[in-house]
């Protein structure tokens, strides 16, 4: 193996594994580095190989603790895992092109196992980049004495080349909805809210700056204390979690809208999870959706790959008003014997009320007036949690609020539900359109009123009223827990980071959210009638036709012997003409041989031949070739006829 | 590396010669006598149209025309690597794996246009071949001559027997590239059909085109062991023998092949004047005849051998000797021109003239 050969292929194993370097298990991460260092310095001591056991000791061993590490030897992670590892093993037991080949095949399929975790433009520049050094490796495998300039050359032109042929067939191969078969269950990455809420849970996750989804508003935006996106809806708490229990029976959601209804659009990141998020309430949903009895949006299928849907919603409303007795029930449960201060407190209430809406704002003023802090970091909470948070901390992000109103608003026999979600969102004056990050992810209270039915209630709202206006930075007093770009960036970089954001939702909407329907709808745009595969493989082998023929034309100049030099080429076609003649040049003959044979021959010609002849010496050879001269010679050869 | 290029065959000449030939072997004896000879003519007809196909004189251009291509091996390994990425991407829905994978397919497929632009357009001509003697390879050199503006890379040269050579052709420039055959036989040697092929730039593909240069190498008869020369003969009186002008050191003269090893002049070569054989004189005016008649052996090969290896000795002593064959014989001289004229004339000894109509060409020099 010649070495520029073997660095080629390192640098391959490199760019394609380093990728993964921080989701693989630590130590593979290493061994891999090590083995590939050990590889180079090899290399480039013209130290032999390691023997094939020693190796395979290796390998059985590193294979074997991934095993362990991984209880299996199936699934994604792992087969990613095995693939890097013994990518870089092979690289030590390099012993013939056929090797070599395998190797590059085995990149390329590293490389596509990049975009399990990530399909950002960033990775896929990356790409572009890393197939740019498999080629030029590839390239060495097949012609080990080539110099680096044209290797690279050789590798970038036929990747350029590659490039519109791709845009061809990314726009026209007939795509196909997956799964073809099942997957492993750690396909899919999931982020997010879950349908959970215990204290911390939604702190940690608004430390997240992940988008969640983007919005896109076709009618009047609606204000920003509007914006509450419903995700799940908690109704069972054990005095520490809250979950969404079940439901004993399924009624049908209702509501009286009084208003227009809002028109969006959702561009909802996978998470994995079945529920989508619209704004409270729904009016119009998405095909396939189906509405719960709390009002919660949910899809067919968990949400494991970028998904849009259109909806829209009414932000008035009176929802279940008629709501069941058993739901109510449901409404009012709380876990026996655990925070007494705090049902006194409510008793205490309830004593001095006899109807609820005063409750609720009793509530709201003790929030607002009892010295409440909103913070990212609240100290903990011991068993009676509640009791702990109204009486002695005092201090709590959204979760800590919604969960201590519900259960004061229980307490005092006021039905009442946490609803989890986001609130508000960043506008992108670029996109026109609103993202929705993790770090917007919310909770707040519904409670269930006589007349009124599920009204929503933001405790929140009492402590922070900038949360809501704004956003979380805007809320927490000391943010220094908030990630840098979700305190208050300088605007010069707020502003660069929604154009990428602008052309990440671009990228997201047309290039990775690139399906069937988007593919149809993009060609009968594009004037294709009645879409078929028929149709699109046709065009795609008409246009991949053409393009390659383009190419093909442009290679093929290359072939030729071309001369910039006008006398050659007047003499050349004189030859040429004198060839039809029957009267060839011989390849060895020099101008003035062939004057005086073709003067022999044919001896009309004599006299113009040898004068043709001699010019074309005289500005070949000669030391001055005046314009004049060139006239000349010019004229002597239009004059000549057979 | 050159092992697994050995691998990729280009399949189509094999296939058609096996067929012809299993046809030829198994068919006739059972056949009857009409299509017998129906078959015969057929086969002939065609090896005249191929053979006026193929062997070529001159310089060759490679049209397009000319060059044909296929996947090899490892270009259906990378095809199939590909509809597993293309099933990938569509179970996992990666959207950037469908670019990879595109890509890639658009690179193998715009490697195939490049590796046809490799061979195409190449002039290429038979060049000289030195006589070898049997047993040694002859050197078979070809000149290409690559007159665009675009290098060319791994240009393969094989014979049907597997022996091969390669070489990149820069731009602009004559190449020359010898591709060495072991020879068996005395007399001309024919470099047979040649697949001039390239794998550039990826090794998915494998572009070839055949070439049949009318080139022959002389292979003079190999030498026998060394072993004395024969008696002066008694014609011209004196009868000494010769085999003693071993004795007297007359100088260097630069080594052709078939010198025998001993007389090459090591000392010379270590002080760098190049391979130089030392030169035994013996008395001038003396006459070596070579006899076929004198050679000890019975066969003719035999004979042959024995002669060519006196020829070399008496040479080299610098004798002046005949040669007698039975239906020829060549006057007593020692210069080169005569030595290789000997040499010649036991090469051809006894060989059918070279029939000029059935290969199209002219015997080279």
């Amino acid at each position: 193996m010649n070495k520029p050969l073997v660095y080629s292929l390192i640098l391959c194993i490199l760019m394609v594994a380093s990728p993964h370097a921080t989701h693989l298990p630590p130590w593979v991460s290493s061994l891999c580095a090590m083995l590939l260092v050990w590889r180079a310095y090899l290399t480039y001591s013209g130290r032999p190989l390691p023997s094939r056991w020693l190796l395979f000791i290796i390998t059985l061993a590193g294979v074997a603790a991934i095993a362990i590490g991984f209880h299996t030897l199936f699934g994604r992670e792992v087969g990613v895992t095995l693939l890097v590892l013994l990518a870089t093993l092979k690289l030590l037991e390099l012993r013939g092109t056929r090797d070599a080949t395998g190797l590059i095949y085995l990149s390329c399929f590293i490389l596509i196992t990049d975009f399990f975790y990530s399909q950002s433009m960033a990775t896929a520049l990356l790409m572009f980049a890393t197939l740019l050094a498999i080629a030029a490796a590839w390239l060495r495998v097949q012609t080990p004495h080539i110099t680096f300039k044209p290797q690279l050359r050789i590798a970038a032109i036929l990747l350029l080349q590659a490039v519109p042929l791709m845009l061809m067939l990314f726009v026209l191969f007939p795509r196909v909805q997956g799964p073809l078969w099942g997957l492993p269950q750690d396909a899919y990455n999931s982020s997010g809210l879950s349908d959970t809420m215990s204290p911390g849970s939604l702190s940690k996750l608004s430390l997240s700056e992940a988008v969640a989804f983007r919005v896109t508003y076709r009618s009047a935006v609606p204000r920003r204390d509007q914006m509450y996106w419903r995700g799940p809806v908690l109704w069972q708490y054990d005095g520490r979690t809250w979950t969404t229990g079940s439901a004993p029976f399924n009624f049908a959601p209702h509501f009286d809208a009084t208003a227009q209804p809002i028109e969006y659009s959702v561009t909802l990141e996978p998470h994995n999870k079945k529920w989508l998020y619209a704004l409270d309430v729904p009016s119009t949903l998405p095909p396939g959706a189906r509405l719960s009895d709390d009002f919660q949006l949910f899809g067919k299928e968990a949400v494991n790959a970028r998904q849009r849907y259109e909806m829209s919603s009414n932000l008035v409303y009176h929802a279940n008003v008629e709501e069941s007795a058993q739901q109510r029930q449901r409404a009012l449960q709380l876990p026996r014997r655990l925070n007494p201060r705090t049902r006194e407190l409510a008793a205490s209430w309830r004593a001095a009320q006899s109807s609820d809406a005063p409750i609720v704002q009793t509530a709201l003023r003790y929030f607002n007036q009892q010295n409440f802090s909103y913070t990212l970091e609240p100290p903990l909470l011991g068993s009676n949690g509640v009791d702990d948070f109204l009486f002695q901390t005092r201090q709590g992000f959204c979760e800590h609020y919604a969960s201590a109103f519900v259960y004061l608003m229980r307490a005092a026999g006021i039905p009442a539900r946490v609803v989890t979600g986001y609130l508000g969102g960043e506008f992108n004056a670029v996109g026109n359109y609103y993202i929705v990050r993790q770090s917007d992810a919310h909770a707040w209270a519904e409670v269930w009123l006589a007349g009124q039915g599920w009204v929503r209630v933001d405790p929140t709202a009492a402590i922070a009223p900038e949360r809501v206006q704004k956003n979380a930075s805007a809320a927490v007093k000391n943010n220094a827990a908030l990630p840098f770009m979700a305190r208050n960036p300088p605007r010069w970089l707020n502003k660069l980071r929604l154009d990428l954001d602008a052309l990440s939702n671009q990228w997201n909407q047309w290039v990775l959210g690139y399906n069937p329907e988007r593919q149809f709808a993009l060609l009968t745009r594009m004037g294709m009638k009645d879409v078929s595969w028929q149709k699109m493989a046709r065009d795609l082998m008409l246009g991949l036709s053409i393009i390659i023929g383009v190419f093909a034309l442009l290679m093929f100049r290359y072939l030729f012997a071309r001369s910039n030099d006008p006398v050659q080429a007047a003499w050349l076609r004189l030859c040429r003409k004198l060839a039809k003649a029957g009267l060839p040049r011989a390849p060895h003959e020099g101008a003035l041989d062939y004057a005086r044979r073709v003067a022999a021959a044919r001896p009309k010609l004599a006299g113009r031949m040898l004068d043709i002849a001699g010019r074309y010496m005289s500005l070949r050879y000669g030391e001055a070739r005046d314009a004049e001269s060139l006239h000349a010679y010019r004229d002597a050869l239009r004059a000549f006829k057979l | 590396m050159a092992g697994w290029s050995l691998v990729i065959l280009n399949p189509l000449p094999q296939l058609g010669r096996t067929k012809r030939a299993r046809r030829s072997q198994s068919d006739i004896p059972q056949r009857e006598i009409f299509f017998n000879t129906v078959f015969n003519r057929l086969k002939q007809t065609f090896r005249s149209w191929a053979m006026r196909r193929t062997v070529e004189t001159g310089t060759v251009v490679l049209s397009q025309r000319r060059i044909y291509i296929l996947p090899t091996r490892s270009g259906f390994g990378f095809a199939l690597v590909l509809v597993l990425m293309l099933l990938g991407d569509i179970n996992y829905d990666l959207s950037l794996g469908y670019v990879l994978t595109f890509l890639l397919a658009m690179m193998a497929v715009m490697s195939m246009l490049h590796a046809f632009r490799n061979l195409a357009h190449l002039q290429i001509h038979a060049g000289h071949i030195e006589p070898v003697f049997a047993g040694e390879a002859a050197r078979f050199v070809f000149h290409f001559d690559n007159p665009g503006t675009l290098a060319r890379y791994q240009i393969h040269l094989r014979d049907d027997a597997g022996h091969r050579a390669v070489c990149d052709l820069p731009a602009r420039r004559s190449t020359a590239m010898q591709l060495d055959i072991p020879s068996t036989r005395r007399g001309w040697m024919d470099s047979g059909r040649l697949s001039l092929y390239t794998e550039f730039p990826l090794g998915l593909f494998h572009a070839w085109s055949y070439l049949h240069f009318d080139v022959r190498a002389l292979v003079y008869p190999q030498p026998a062991a060394p072993l004395p020369l024969p008696a002066q003969s008694a014609q011209n009186g004196t009868g000494k023998i010769l085999a003693a002008g071993d004795e007297d050191f007359s100088g260097l003269r630069t080594y052709s092949p078939g010198d025998p090893l001993p007389r090459i002049a090591w000392k010379a070569l270590a002080r760098e004047q190049g391979l130089q054989v030392k030169q035994f004189s013996a008395p001038q005016g003396q006459e070596l005849w070579l006899d076929w008649s004198h050679t000890p052996h019975p066969g003719l090969e035999q004979k042959l051998q024995v002669l060519t290896r006196w020829v070399l000795d008496a040479d080299a002593q610098g004798l002046i000797y005949g040669l007698r064959l039975p239906d020829s014989e060549l006057a007593p001289q020692n210069n080169p021109a005569h030595r290789t004229e000997c040499l010649r004339r036991l090469a051809l000894f006894g060989m059918p003239p070279l029939s000029r109509k059935r290969e199209g060409g002219t015997e080279q020099p």
